[in-house]
């Protein structure tokens, strides 16, 4: 026995602060003790976690203690990739890379790329680039969420994942789709949870039985692409069945909206409009109003003539042409998904019977923007929630509209118990932004007069040249990606490299490991980052990044920027990027530096004003030409005004901090959040939590917010029609022509209404040579997170095997355990494997950035994430294979440019000799200066607890 | 050898885990191991943590593996730690009286002063729930963070074992399973809560419970549509909206 003190002090200190450790934003408590951070735990006060927190979260504390971590700036000695480097004062550091940025933008700022990875500060990374003058940036969203974010965007004015969140606590039917253990991770978890309570059922489409799936009342394996095949089945379905919402379709949608029907003339397709450019309905007796007229009763099947005598037919009687056709029912999705006909039928049916027949009402009245008061809120409870896996297909912007459409179609929009807008969503469909850097918009020393990132209307909105090619670096708004929402993160070194469609002088880049793991073809990728002109000069001539840790990206730097840790620093999860807000209310919250800094290193932030300013970019000098924000990126969070009294961030605004939303900078702002727990947030009035999109509380709301300018309702988008103008142009409309070899894709592609198409990859190689689909995952314990030198999660995952069907595995006489050959058209890896059940036939797949390169992340070189971890990266090629038809189409969404990177397709061959480590195998990178792992165990915690020393000291 | 309390007091404190939320997301093993590595067994050694072999002590661990075969089938993410076993082979085992079980609460802790590491006790228990420091050389093992369920420098609601307080999904449950009328009884007697190998005979303090059924009711089936085809869809459309 031993006697024990109940009440063992905790910590000295308790700071609450924002996790950074995926993309889920949770509220933390960091326990300080002796000034060390002793403990990590969720705060129950947060509204994303409420008190919750995931295996990374509570890693954070070896994330924060990683030996990987950057010490000091570093100037390149040696040859790129040599990771030779020297120690250089940051006055230095600045120096340089001022005068690299202050050269490019005199000259010509295209010339400077600047993307940024997972960054959270994207509404000061874009305007600083809008600044500098560059329409070369982004960030990582053109190979994450881009076919989520904008699909959503154009047909609801919010999206799932980010701008949008399942109804758990009301929803009676969830599915989700293409979502293993990740986007979000705790929020899901919870909502999981609540719904299995309620006893509701849970769908989860996936070809994976892992995370989400395992506990899933039905798990559906699709066939990786064939989602959108398998929703138009349902959509197919609920039309057959008139399990339809027609008088949410009337009010809410554009489904009553005429379309012009003149095929072959230059605006077929498009909206039959008024004089003053409103869309048409006609009611029922063909009487033509502005759709939004007082009183009109729409129909949506009248079609009418127009006064020019052409005909038109509204949206709805297009959409049942087309979706009543055979070609859609469930027999036909069968065969292309792999889920039987009678399966589908089925959760069409169940569908159906929690649509309309287990509806439940929030006794709330509201009343609509026409001023209609209603005694309740109706929910349709049925949820959906879908992200990578309906993403990174090359049809994943199509098949997420399908999803909408689905949801549309049952009413199941913003409504009880179904997806719901997170706050400050919805906005316009799409938000009224258009990317800037057209022809004419860019010059030295000159701003653009838009953000580069928005959402272009049709042809007149791209960023072309006069001959039609792209005038972006990364091909983003061009006739090969024109909804490029995100801009094409995964082209840019290759482009660069190649200088296609120009050459740039420098490449700026933070916390994207480029290098590695975020690249599609990452060993052609380190190739093109270290090749030369014949006169040794690098055919990429500049390289600045900045990160935390000793990335395999650090060793193609020319200039290493170090980075703080997450609980060193300041950020604003805003408003105006993707803040914390939820259906309930806006939020938003910030990052406080809770320790500091033991290494020379600086909050990437505050090196970015440090540099507009040097570089006296409009908006970050005075008058005088000194710096505006000398405070660093909290004296910016503070007082940046993006329009008059809108700024980083909206709580405790107004100089006593007595105003929300809009108000005049509060010196006292982030002492307020920091006492508050780091977040702010609102709970909408009751009788404006539902309907947002037409609902008059709601939108005078979004307007006092300054979320929207004018509290003008947001009608769905069954129909997109911007879509159909990039199409007219395709079809020979128009000035503004895509190149001839786009035409056809076009076309097939950018459908105004929902469309499924077998993804390209599998198109393009033939099913007989590579039989299988290859897709990657993330473990829940590293979603999103930079996991791999972290000592405690990499005992989790620090190796990958590849996972076969068992069946699948057993035909090709591979057994577990074996080494096989995975060869794709683009290249070949050897790697080992591990049969399972809980996997769709045709399906392979592995957990997803494990792999590292020996000698990064101040690992062992023979630590297992190098010896038996791999990327599926090296067999996946930024553009498609010729065999497809040439003309260099890249291996993306042909709407957004999402990177197709699991469309993949390869074959397997039992290795005959296993190799010592997986292959392909990389030169070992040398640690920089001032980094390398402590021998020895970790005792972590010793000085806190009851270890040995402490125990000793008492007696 | 050890002796078992001769006059416990009936109250049991475990946990109940709910294998039908558990998504088998680690979360909670890591905050078990950032709360213990600073507490009772500090620290939780991690051996060659940035080498070719890292392991480390975890109170907590998650199985995942596959169970059945075809519809039946399914992916189980077991977590596995301590039972706190009414019986437990690994106290009485011990040759110091190191392991011991508490009177008061049933919960079996290590002394750390007295184990002599000669791991007697993870050959003993069937559950493979110790977990031994090869750098200090003294077994470890859950200590249900007895030194936060009744720590007075921490709210109330947080004294509650760090697994449980963290555990995104709710799939883990903490009280005193001695009590029939305790939240975790009752939850366990409403969800056919079971013991893990019930036929060893160490009759387990914690507690699983069984995943929910599955199987839904059949929907009903589509509704039978007249034909028509479009334009008796489209005629359909025009009377509903007419109503």
């Amino acid at each position: 026995m031993e006697t024990l003190d109940p009440s063992p002090a905790v910590s000295d200190e308790v700071k609450c602060t924002t996790c950074y450790m995926c993309a889920c934003r949770c509220g933390i408590r960091v326990h300080l003790k002796d000034g060390q951070v002793r403990y990590i735990e969720g705060n129950r006060d947060h509204p994303v976690n409420r008190g919750v927190l995931c295996a990374k979260g509570s890693a954070g504390i070896m994330q924060h203690l990683s030996p990987a971590r950057l010490r000091k700036p570093l100037k390149r000695v040696g040859p790129r990739g040599s990771g030779q480097f020297e120690e250089i004062e940051w006055d230095e550091a600045l120096a340089i890379a001022g005068g690299w940025l202050a050269e490019v933008r005199a000259n010509d700022p295209r010339k400077l790329a600047f993307f940024t990875g997972r960054d959270q500060s994207q509404a000061l990374t874009g305007w600083w680039a809008q600044a500098y003058g560059t329409p070369n940036y982004a960030a990582h969203g053109g190979f994450c969420s881009v076919n989520m974010a904008a699909a959503g965007l154009y047909t609801l004015g919010g999206s799932f994942w980010e701008f949008g969140e399942a109804d758990f606590a009301r929803a009676k039917l969830f599915l989700m789709f293409g979502v293993a253990e990740d986007h979000d991770s705790n929020p899901i978890k919870i909502g999981l949870s609540t719904l299995k309570e309620n006893g509701g059922h849970f769908i989860s489409v996936n070809p994976v039985r892992t995370g989400y799936s395992a506990v899933a009342n039905e798990w559906v394996p699709v066939r990786p692409g064939t989602d959108g095949a398998f929703v138009l089945a349902l959509v197919h379905e609920m039309l057959r069945g008139r399990h339809i919402d027609l008088d949410f379709l009337a009010a809410y949608t554009n489904a009553p909206w005429l379309l012009v029907d003149a095929p072959g003339e230059a605006d077929h397709g498009l909206f039959a409009r008024d004089a003053a450019g409103k869309p048409l309905v006609a009611d029922a007796t063909g009487t033509l109003h502005p759709w939004d007229a007082p009183g009109v009763a729409p129909s949506l099947t009248a079609s009418v003539a127009l006064a020019d005598g052409r005909r038109a037919k509204p949206v709805f009687v297009l959409l049942a042409e087309t979706y009543l056709d055979e070609k859609y029912s469930a027999d036909a999705a069968a065969t292309v998904t792999g889920i039987p006909a009678e399966r589908i039928r089925a959760i069409a049916a169940r569908i159906a019977r929690v649509a309309f027949e287990e509806t439940i009402t929030v006794e709330t009245p509201w009343t609509d923007w026409r001023g209609v008061r209603h005694e309740r809120f109706t929910g349709r409870p049925v949820s959906f929630h879908a992200m990578r896996g309906i993403s990174a297909h090359a049809n994943g912007f199509q098949t997420c509209r399908a999803l909408h459409l689905l949801q549309m179609l049952v009413g199941a929009i913003d409504g009880p118990g179904t997806w719901r807008y997170k706050s400050p969503y919805p906005r316009p469909t799409p938000p009224p932004i258009r990317p800037g850097g057209k022809l004419g918009e860019t010059g030295p020393n000159t701003p653009l007069p838009r953000p580069p990132l928005g959402f272009p209307m049709g042809p007149d909105d791209l960023l072309i040249d006069e001959a039609g090619r792209a005038l972006r670096l990364d091909k983003a708004y061009s006739w090969d990606a024109p909804v490029a929402a995100h801009g094409l993160m995964h082209l840019v070194i290759r482009n660069a490299w190649a200088g296609d469609p120009y050459p740039v002088e420098l490449l700026f880049m933070y916390m994207a490991n480029m290098a590695w793991n975020s690249a599609m073809n990452s060993a052609g990728t380190i190739r093109m980052l270290t090749d030369t002109h014949p006169d040794g000069s690098y055919k990429i001539p500049r390289i600045i990044y900045a990160d935390a840790y000793a990335s395999e990206t650090v060793s193609y730097a020319d200039l290493v920027l170090p980075d703080t840790t997450y609980l060193e620093r300041y950020d604003a999860i805003s408003l105006l990027d993707r803040p914390i807000g939820n259906a309930e209310g806006p939020g938003d919250a910030m990052r406080h530096p809770v320790v500091k800094p033991d290494r020379d290193v600086r909050p990437f932030q505050d090196v970015l004003l440090d540099l507009g300013a040097r570089l006296g970019l409009p908006g970050l000098v005075k008058e005088d030409g000194s710096p505006k924000f000398p405070g660093g990126y909290a004296d910016y969070i503070t007082n940046h005004e993006r329009a008059p009294g809108v700024g980083p961030l909206a709580g405790w605004r107004g100089a006593d901090g007595s105003k929300a939303g809009k108000g005049e900078p509060n010196q006292g702002q982030l002492a307020r959040y920091i006492s508050n727990g780091g977040f702010w947030k609102m709970h909408l009035p009751e009788d404006a939590l539902f309907m947002k999109f037409a609902n008059k509380a709601y939108l005078d709301h979004a307007v006092a917010m300054g979320f929207m300018a004018k509290p003008e309702p947001i009608v769905l988008q069954l129909y997109v029609e911007p879509l159909q103008r990039f199409r007219l142009a395709a079809m020979g409309h128009g000035q503004k022509q895509p190149p001839d070899h786009l035409r056809a894709r076009i076309i097939a592609c950018l459908d105004p209404l929902p469309v499924w198409y077998l993804p390209f990859e599998g198109t393009a190689v033939p099913d007989a040579a590579f039989p299988l689909n290859a897709v990657t995952q993330r473990p829940a314990a590293m979603y999103h997170s930079w996991g791999s030198q972290n000592a405690w999660l990499r005992q989790i995952h620090g190796e990958n095997r590849l996972y076969v069907n068992r069946g699948t595995g057993l035909a090709l006489g591979i057994a577990d355990d074996d080494w096989v050959h995975v060869t794709s058209h683009h290249g070949r890896i050897t790697v080992q494997v591990r049969l399972m059940e809980g996997v769709e036939a045709n399906t392979v797949w592995t957990w997803n950035a494990i792999g590292k390169r020996a000698g990064a992340w101040a690992l062992d070189p023979r630590a297992p994430e190098a010896m038996r971890g791999f990327l599926l990266n090296h067999l996946i090629s930024e553009h498609l294979p010729e065999a497809d038809g040439g003309g260099g189409h890249l291996n993306a969404d042909p709407v957004t440019g999402q990177a197709a990177w699991y469309d993949l397709r390869v074959r397997l061959e039992k290795a005959t000799i296993a190799p010592d480590a997986t292959e392909p195998a990389f030169a070992t990178l040398p640690s920089p200066p001032g980094v390398a792992a402590p021998k020895g165990p970790l005792r972590f915690g010793a000085a806190f607890g009851r270890s040995p020393e402490n125990r000793e000291k008492r007696r | 050898m050890t002796c078992l309390p001769s006059s416990p007091s009936g109250k049991r404190l475990g946990l109940v885990i709910d294998l039908d939320t558990c998504v088998g997301c680690h979360a909670c093993a890591v905050a078990c191991k950032e709360w213990n590595a600073g507490g009772h067994s500090a620290p939780l050694t991690d051996t060659d943590p940035y080498g070719a072999d890292p392991t480390g002590v975890w109170f907590n661990r998650i199985h995942s593996f596959e169970a059945g075969d075809g519809p039946a089938g399914r992916t189980v993410h077991f977590p596995k730690s301590c039972l706190h076993c009414d019986e437990p082979a690994c106290v009485t085992v011990c040759p110091t009286g190191a392991s011991y079980k508490r009177a008061e609460d049933g919960i079996v802790l290590v002394n750390p002063d007295t184990c002599i590491g000669c791991k007697l006790c993870s050959w003993a228990c069937p559950y493979g729930a110790r977990e031994y420091d090869e750098d200090e050389g003294v077994m470890k093992k859950c200590t249900l963070c007895v030194d936060r369920i009744e720590n007075q420098n921490i709210p109330e609601i947080d004294r509650v074992p760090a697994c449980v307080s963290t555990c995104p999904s709710h799939a883990r449950h903490y009280g005193d399973l001695g009590d029939p009328a305790s939240a975790v009884s009752q939850l366990v007697a409403a969800r056919g809560g079971f013991d893990l190998m019930p036929e060893l005979g160490y009759r387990p303090v914690n507690k699983y419970l069984p995943p929910r059924p599955r199987e839904a009711p059949a929907p009903a089936p589509v509704a039978r549509v007249e034909e028509g085809g479009l334009p008796g869809f489209l005629g359909w459309v025009d009377r509903v909206l007419s109503r």
